[in-house]
């Protein structure tokens, strides 16, 4: 069984920080990270990997030469190898150009039997890509996995909703996203770091996945960022002073003064 | 739509390389170089104080004049509509308002007719009606099938989705089959005066950055909208409109995934998006028990608990409780806000309600900052002398 997953290197978005005066991100010291969802795909993925030596895993990613340290990150997970969609013309894609991109590696790669995304990427939050991905190679998605399990050629998943959850059964070739109560994505390994050291990873351009330049990044994505901006705070209101006692019957006081209560 | 460094005037200050949110900028030579990552977001264009990068924009024109309407995905769960589709009605309400045109909304299911008339009587001109066995419940290959042959037959100009776990399923399948372009989470939506189209706002970077989306050159605009976000649309009982039903047929096979069964479990998340009085955790409270006095006080009010992420992550709480970017966004009359710090991703998801009242032992914690009142103490004190004066 072959087992693809697809992953993304993200900023930590909790490490970025606000300069307060100019109201702008501010980037440096921000460490790169494996997106947190992609590292549950990954690890379910080893997990199956795991109980049957004989399946394959491999992850793919689009992203700047920079990626690789992430799929170096994968491999020493227990990842067998790795692909990197690099290009120039790749660059500022939104999720319609993304997943395009996607799957034509994915069908260069070849035949896979299940394909693994997390549920979103931390930098965007749109949970867009991994559904896309399957309907561009016409395969069925089933997105928010909290839980697989294969059984031959069929994966039985229990799909995560706001009130429980639908346990659904879907043939593969299949894409399924992971959210974090899938798993506990497992650290790197001392042997498997020695190992993603001596493996290749293969970088391809657009002329590799037969993709024109028209039909990636910037230029093909349907939407544009118009503007962007911090977002406004609702600004600083009454510190209340006293004791414990006192402070609470004045808030109490000033809330019913409000009629809110 | 990207941007564009005007060599003549950069002075290789290098302002640009900090406050780009995607590290796209690099200098070389002195002169700064926009690279790959580069998404146009036009963060550069304000901050460089010699108006050394500009905006360029892409002349492709397409005819888009047979795209009219504004169409809501009346998502029903077990044959109730979600509260998120009467928010969605009022939002569309006021887009057609200014555009010019109608509501539709499209609805899926095994029995249709009583919400189609509540969808009628939410504002709705025109029901779609896909009625079938096999849509009583969500399927993505099913609604996916069903609405994007309604979409190419009728041809919407905007449709909006609830961002539930089901919109954000539909959404990007749609948006690949119909080749458009989808906003994911909006939370706020806007139609430009002058050329009618729609700018589409949301979170990113976990809520430290708000985007303006469009769609410009691709119909329909496509978004989804977060609950509980947009204000409800009013119900006018008997309103009437127009019923039209979709042609629904399905090969075998076509229907690739089977649900085997539907799971419920503590289902709060509801309450909380309704709520009007949230009192909420974070790791201030100090052990997981924390919260039971938390619900004290929300039962005294009639109201709910909810949770930082922290607590969610540290196990202390089900997910079905996080308050935030990546959990529910909510606007409650009052939110407390006990031991929470106030990272940015929380402050996303709470900072509409009518009252944030903040109650943490750090003087210093940014919650402070949109906090209506503050309270510096220990919240083990604070609460129960809030519980005696009420």
């Amino acid at each position: 069984m072959k087992i693809l997953v697809c992953v993304k290197q993200v900023p930590d978005t909790n490490e970025v920080k606000i300069d307060p005066v100019k109201g702008t991100l501010i980037r440096e010291g921000v460490p790169s990270i494996l997106n947190p969802d992609d590292a549950n795909a990954l690890e379910a993925a080893l997990a199956i990997k795991d109980n049957d030596p004989n399946v394959k895993v491999s992850v793919l990613t689009m992203g700047p030469p920079q990626a690789c340290e992430m799929l170096r990150e994968c491999l020493s997970m227990g990842a067998d190898d790795a692909y990197l969609l690099s290009d120039r013309a790749f660059g500022g894609a939104d999720t319609w150009s993304t997943s395009n991109t996607l799957a034509a590696g994915i069908r260069k790669i070849g035949e896979v039997d299940i394909i693994f995304a997390g549920r979103q990427a931390i930098d965007g939050d749109t949970a867009q890509v991994g559904p896309q991905t399957a309907q561009r190679l016409d395969i069925p998605v089933v997105t928010y996995v909290q839980h697989v399990e294969v059984i031959g050629n069929k994966v039985v998943v229990q799909r995560q909703m706001e009130d429980g959850y639908e346990l659904i059964e879907v043939s593969t070739p299949c894409l399924l996203t992971a959210v974090k109560e899938l798993n506990e994505p497992r650290f790197m390994s001392i042997y498997n770091i020695v190992d993603a050291c001596s493996k290749e990873i293969t970088i391809w351009g657009h002329e590799d996945i037969k993709l024109s330049p028209e039909n990636c990044g910037l230029k093909a994505s349907p939407t544009q960022v118009f503007r962007s901006f911090t977002p406004p705070t609702k600004g600083k209101g009454e510190m209340l002073n006293g004791t414990a006692a006192e402070m609470s019957k004045n808030l109490v006081s000033k809330l019913k003064g409000l009629h809110v209560i | 739509m990207s941007v564009r460094v005007i060599v003549e005037k950069c002075k290789g200050c290098s302002i640009c390389v900090k406050c780009c949110p995607f590290s796209a900028i690099d200098m070389e030579n002195k002169i700064a170089v926009i690279g790959d990552a580069c998404t146009g977001c036009g963060v550069c264009v304000d901050e460089c104080p010699f108006d050394a990068i500009e905006k360029t924009e892409d002349h492709v024109k397409k005819d888009l004049s047979e795209y009219k309407g504004v169409w809501v995905f009346a998502e029903q769960r077990e044959g109730k509509l979600m509260p998120v589709v009467i928010e969605l009605l009022g939002e569309a309400k006021k887009l057609a308002a200014e555009i010019g045109t109608d509501v539709s909304a499209v609805v899926c299911g095994d029995e249709v007719d009583a919400l189609t008339h509540e969808l009628f009587a939410y504002g709705a001109d025109k029901v779609y009606q896909a009625v079938h066995p096999e849509l009583k419940n969500y399927r993505t290959d099913a609604y996916t099938k069903v609405i994007e042959e309604a979409i190419n037959r009728y041809k919407p100009e905007i449709i909006l989705l609830g961002a539930t776990h089901i919109g954000r399923d539909l959404g990007p399948c749609l948006a690949v089959r119909c080749d458009t372009g989808l906003t994911a989470d909006c939370t706020k939506l806007e139609i430009d005066p002058d050329d009618k189209k729609i700018r589409q706002t949301r979170p990113a970077f976990g809520g430290n950055l708000m985007a303006t989306i469009i769609c410009p050159n691709h119909r329909p605009q496509m978004s989804t909208v977060r609950p509980g976000v947009m204000d409800k649309a009013e119900y006018v009982a008997g309103r009437e409109g127009v019923a039209i039903r979709l042609d629904v047929n399905f090969k075998e096979d076509e229907i690739r995934t089977k649900i085997i069964k539907i799971v419920k479990e503590a289902g709060e998340l509801a309450s909380l998006t309704d709520a009007e009085f949230i009192v909420s955790g974070g790791l201030g409270l100090g052990n997981p028990e924390g919260f039971e006095l938390l619900k004290k006080l929300a039962d005294k009010l009639g109201g709910t608990i909810g949770s930082s992420r922290a607590c969610v992550d540290s196990g202390w709480i089900d997910h079905s409780y996080q308050v935030g970017q990546t959990g529910t966004t909510v606007k409650p009359k009052i939110y407390f806000a006990c031991g929470i710090s106030g990272a940015i991703q929380h402050l996303a998801g709470m900072q509409s309600s009518d009252y944030i009242i903040a109650i943490n032992k750090n003087e210093n914690a940014p919650i402070f900052e949109v906090a209506d009142y503050g309270i510096v103490g220990d919240l083990y004190e604070v609460i129960p002398a809030i519980l005696e004066e009420l």
